[in-house]
């Protein structure tokens, strides 16, 4: 039987986002990763908003991800 | 790489270059002058080439990358001065921005700072300070002169004059005493406070604002996808051309400098960072405007449906007259008010508070109550079946009304009041007339909307036709409607939406929910602490104050004015790079300038709303609104 799936949602604070093409670049990165349901991209106030699967992926994992594309995570 | 060290390294790029500058006015020779610009090229260019190859790592396509191949062409070519340049304003550019646009979001983070960090709390008969967000439901809180109010509660005792500006944007200090409800949030100004704690943490509707406010920022206008999906195409565009112009022309340089201005910065922040600081004003100003499409229809809005009470009338109405028929006064007003005693029916709480304040002892507890929507409720007191409401449900019950009762009773309404009649199984007993006040500030509120461009003002009200009437023609509506039930109220609006009528209807978000929901433009208004109105509502006044309204109206212009003014500015910027480097008028060192200078362009005409005052001079405003008013009618027609 398949369990039922646990969606969690976590909330990034980063740099000050200053173009919005960076949104598309995190956005991009992070929808790409097993697990991710959603991650949205909070262009003006510089956050990042991923519902995830917290059985396939870890908050962690999603932090290191956004900072391999180069955006330092604050909070 | 944080944003710190990217910093200095702009810095020392910016030594280097500065060198260079020297080297050439002092005329030293060639190589030194190009070893300085080829270190400051790797220097300041470090960090866009890092962020580029992660990029790209990871499959992503990034401006970074267009950047690097037009900085490492310009090295192979030769170009240093220009490979310099073109990195450091990159980033000089992006620190610029960054700095300019946290201005632009500054609304946003003031209010986000006003967030309770602590709080006082008494656990066991004793005092504990701790983080806000620890505090748990039915903790008894206290809270001092200069503190601020952790959490959404009721006060239990103590009494304070306190700043809600947090909450409301008005910082008038208002006063608390026992029972009032008290918002997180807001300061404490005089007093002391102990309070119970209803809502913590997430669930205070100071961290909804902040929660709706950051969703609203990310609601994109109708200009902003316009936008989007013209920068979708214009920059694989550019990047075709330039690589079109390398086949035909073989001028390398040229190309290149088509990969600079390929960005398309000032395109795609023009939109949003007028949006940004128009809903950051209005945050700061205890208005709520959902997201960038619904400032867009605020400002092309040419009709309001009012619900009366509570927007135009303060919705705290009064028992006027008593009048009992065959029976004391006092004896009815006991009844009606031991009756009402549960009713959450503004009616029925003016004459339960009626009653309190003769000191009347309410001691009898009404059983089988039934709620008649939009009539009354009908109630067993002590054996005795109970009707207290409207003339609908009077005709409802089949029961007769003599002759001098209905006198009675017009003569009532035609004063401007609501009768509320009390029935037994057969007869009518008594009349309770109860009005409401209208707002000081409405007629003249009324007068500004129309200056501002709404040709149509309707007004809705569940009261009788002859108070309606009595309040409306006051206040100079177009249309008014009374004897309305709460589900006759959306279909009005309905009726009243059509083709050219941007129509937006205002509602204290309680029992107007579903005409609010059904206009163009839902707008809740003095909501602080009803959660369902915040949600449903498109924009949410959170004072109760009507002038309110005409900021978030003329506000909702200034915005659309100032996202079209960016737009038009941006596009034309385009045409213009365009234009400059088809001609070789534009290298890659002016080109990157050029474009750098639009987005800071943009970005400081969106600061300008940030302190938008609605209300500075009202001459200029004036002046104005006749401009305005042709856009806006031309939409209309468009449409």
């Amino acid at each position: 039987m398949k369990t039922i799936k646990e969606i969690k949602t976590v909330k990034f604070q980063l740099e000050t986002l200053t173009c919005p093409s960076c949104s598309q670049k995190i956005e991009g990165v992070l929808n790409k990763e097993q697990g991710v349901e959603e991650a949205k991209v909070l262009f003006n106030s510089s956050k990042v908003k991923i519902q995830y699967d917290s059985d396939e992926v870890t908050s962690d994992r999603l932090k290191e991800l956004i900072e391999k594309v180069g955006y330092p995570v604050l909070s | 790489m944080k944003a710190k060290e990217i910093n200095r390294i702009m810095y020392a790029a910016g030594i280097l270059l500065l060198a260079a500058l020297m080297s050439y006015l002092f005329n030293w020779n060639q190589s030194v002058l190009n070893r300085f610009l080829i270190i400051a090229t790797l220097l300041a260019g470090y960090p866009t080439f890092l962020k580029a190859w992660k990029a790209a790592r990871l499959k992503m396509f990034s401006i970074d990358l267009l950047v690097t191949i037009a900085v490492i062409g310009a090295l192979i070519i030769g170009e240093y001065m220009e490979s310099a340049a073109v990195t450091f304003l990159f980033l000089f550019g992006a620190f610029l921005e960054g700095r300019s646009l946290e201005k632009a979001r500054a609304s946003i983070k003031s209010l986000m700072d006003m967030a309770p960090q602590e709080a006082t709390v008494l656990r066991n008969g004793k005092r504990l300070v701790i983080k806000a967000e620890d505090v748990v439901e039915n903790d008894m809180v206290i809270i001092q002169t200069g503190q601020k109010i952790p959490i959404d509660g009721r006060v239990a005792s103590g009494n304070a004059s306190v700043n809600e500006a947090a909450i409301t944007g008005e910082s008038v200090p208002i006063s608390k005493v026992v029972d009032d409800q008290v918002f997180s949030g807001s300061i404490l100004d005089s007093g002391y406070l102990e309070v119970i704690a209803e809502k913590v943490g997430e669930e205070t509707t100071f961290s909804k604002i902040i929660e709706l406010v950051e969703e609203a920022q990310e609601g994109k206008a109708k200009t902003q996808r316009f936008l989007e999906k013209f920068a979708a195409i214009y920059t694989p565009g550019i990047m075709v051309l330039s690589v079109l112009v390398w086949i035909i022309t073989r001028d390398v340089h040229l190309s290149l400098t088509f990969l600079v201005i390929a960005c398309p910065g000032a395109l795609v922040i023009s939109a949003p960072v007028s949006i940004v600081a128009g809903i950051g004003n209005a945050a700061r100003n205890g208005i709520l405007i959902k997201g960038g499409e619904v400032m867009e229809n605020l400002a092309k809005l040419n009709a309001i449906v009012f619900d009366k009470t509570g927007t135009l009338t303060n919705g705290k109405p009064a028992v006027t007259a008593i009048k009992g028929f065959g029976l004391s006064e006092n004896e009815l007003l006991l009844m009606a008010a031991e009756a009402e005693v549960i009713s959450e029916h503004h009616l029925g709480r003016a004459i339960v508070k009626e009653a309190e304040r003769k000191g009347l002892n309410l001691l009898n507890k009404p059983t089988e109550v039934t709620v008649l929507k939009g009539r009354g409720i009908e109630v067993n007191l002590s054996g005795k079946l109970l009707y207290i409401g409207n003339r609908k449900g009077l005709f409802q019950n089949k029961l007769h009304i003599e002759k001098e009762v209905e006198f009675y009773a017009t003569e009532q309404e035609k004063a401007g009041n609501t009768a509320v009649f009390i029935t037994n199984d057969k007869k009518v007993i008594g009349i309770i007339s109860i009005a409401d006040t209208i707002r000081e500030k409405a007629k003249e509120t009324i007068a500004q909307l129309k200056r501002e461009g709404i040709e149509h003002l309707v007004m809705l009200t569940g009261d009788n036709n002859h108070t309606a009437h009595i309040v409306g023609e006051q206040l100079g509506m177009d249309s008014i409607y009374g004897e309305l039930l709460p589900e006759d109220k959306a279909q009005k609006v309905k009726a009243c939406m059509g083709k050219g009528i941007h129509l937006a209807m205002l509602g204290d978000g309680v029992n107007d929910a579903p005409a609010i929901a059904s206009a163009d433009v839902g707008i809740a208004m003095g909501v602080a602490g009803t959660d369902i109105a915040m949600e449903t509502a498109d924009v949410v006044l959170m004072a109760d104050n009507l002038d309110k309204l005409v900021h978030a109206l003329k506000l909702s212009k200034a915005t659309v004015r100032n996202m079209k003014q960016n737009m038009f500015f941006a596009v034309g910027t385009v045409a213009l790079l365009l234009a400059g480097v088809l001609t070789k008028n534009v290298n890659l060192a002016s080109g990157m300038l050029i474009h750098e200078l639009s987005v800071l362009f943009v970005i400081l005409n969106a600061i300008r709303l940030v302190k938008y005052k609605p209300f500075r001079s009202n001459k200029h405003a004036t002046v104005k609104k006749h401009k305005n008013s042709l856009p806006a009618r031309k939409v209309c027609v468009e449409c």
